[in-house]
């Protein structure tokens, strides 16, 4: 017999948690098998060999049922400390091109940088959720999506 | 010129407004001050320290204040503010190492306190003499810092 506070409807719903989480970092996007001039022309000022930088937002979303004892989805103080531990402190205020293992021997666009973070985070959740969209915000104007696939 | 018109321009006569134009620019830094050693600088500039720079999306806020001239009904035409931006500021700072790649900071810290000062005695040269100007600084969207004060 279960409570009547605890609300188990009969058919469990499904939500998407989103944690958000920041970070401050110096990259640049050069690619060392071409020559300068290539990499001028493809990747523009981006490709300045003494690095710039971005605000980076990151928006970690997972989807499942929630609890029926607790009504979470996940614990998103859990969660924040997974990406704390695992992706924000590896990133935070470093240079993503030299000082990120996950990195290391990667082109560094946020493509790449969104896909490693996926790697990171996806194998550490607890089986009850599925980590459904890594969005990783660049600039105001610039943000990457990925699902997975 | 018609009645209207001339009534408008009496009206707004001597009207001081503030008008502002909003840039970005992205760029790495590190704070790092030289006269000290490397324990102190960790232990004062923390993260901001290391030694491979980070980096941020700085949003710049500049302010120009003055009275409405009669002719055009602007205190600044806003194309030629952005314009003195673009030249004076996005130039120099958009996607640099700003400890590496801006003279200014060759010799001083950049933080977004000095960064400020430095492009408001960039951009005060270039502006009618007769208009205020102040500049706001974003290193991100929770630090923010003003110059002059005003």
């Amino acid at each position: 017999m279960v409570a009547p506070y605890l609300c188990i409807p009969e058919h469990m719903p499904v939500f998407h948690l989103t944690r958000r989480e920041h970070f401050n970092a110096a990259h640049k996007l050069y690619n060392p098998a071409w020559t300068k001039e290539k990499n001028d022309e493809v990747f523009g000022k981006c490709a300045n060999e003494n690095w710039h930088g971005h605000n980076f937002e990151l928006f970690v979303t997972v989807k499942g049922e929630p609890n029926p004892e607790t009504g979470f989805v996940i614990d998103a103080k859990w969660l924040s400390q997974l990406i704390k531990t695992h992706v924000v402190d590896v990133l935070d205020h470093k240079n993503l091109n030299l000082d990120v293992p996950f990195m290391v021997g990667k082109m560094c666009s946020i493509e790449n940088l969104v896909y490693e973070i996926w790697k990171q985070l996806e194998p550490r959740l607890p089986q009850e959720v599925k980590l459904h969209c890594v969005k990783l915000v660049e600039t105001p104007r610039i943000f990457v999506e990925y699902f997975g696939e | 010129m018609n009645i209207f018109l001339s009534l408008l321009f009496i009206y707004t006569m001597g009207t001081r407004v503030s008008v502002f134009r909003e840039e970005h620019f992205n760029a790495a830094h590190r704070l790092h001050n030289p006269a000290w050693d490397a324990q102190k600088n960790q232990e004062v500039f923390g993260k901001c320290n290391l030694p491979h720079y980070h980096g941020h999306n700085y949003e710049l806020i500049v302010k120009v204040t003055g009275e409405i001239d009669p002719g055009t009904g602007y205190v600044m035409d806003m194309k030629v503010l952005s314009d003195i931006i673009q030249d004076e500021v996005l130039n120099r700072f958009d996607h640099k190492n700003l400890n590496e790649d801006v003279a200014e900071f060759k010799e001083m810290n950049p933080t977004a306190e000095n960064i400020a000062v430095v492009i408001y005695n960039l951009l005060r040269p270039q502006i009618n003499e007769q208009l205020d100007l102040q500049v706001r600084l974003y290193e991100t969207p929770r630090n923010f810092v003003e110059y002059p004060v005003i």
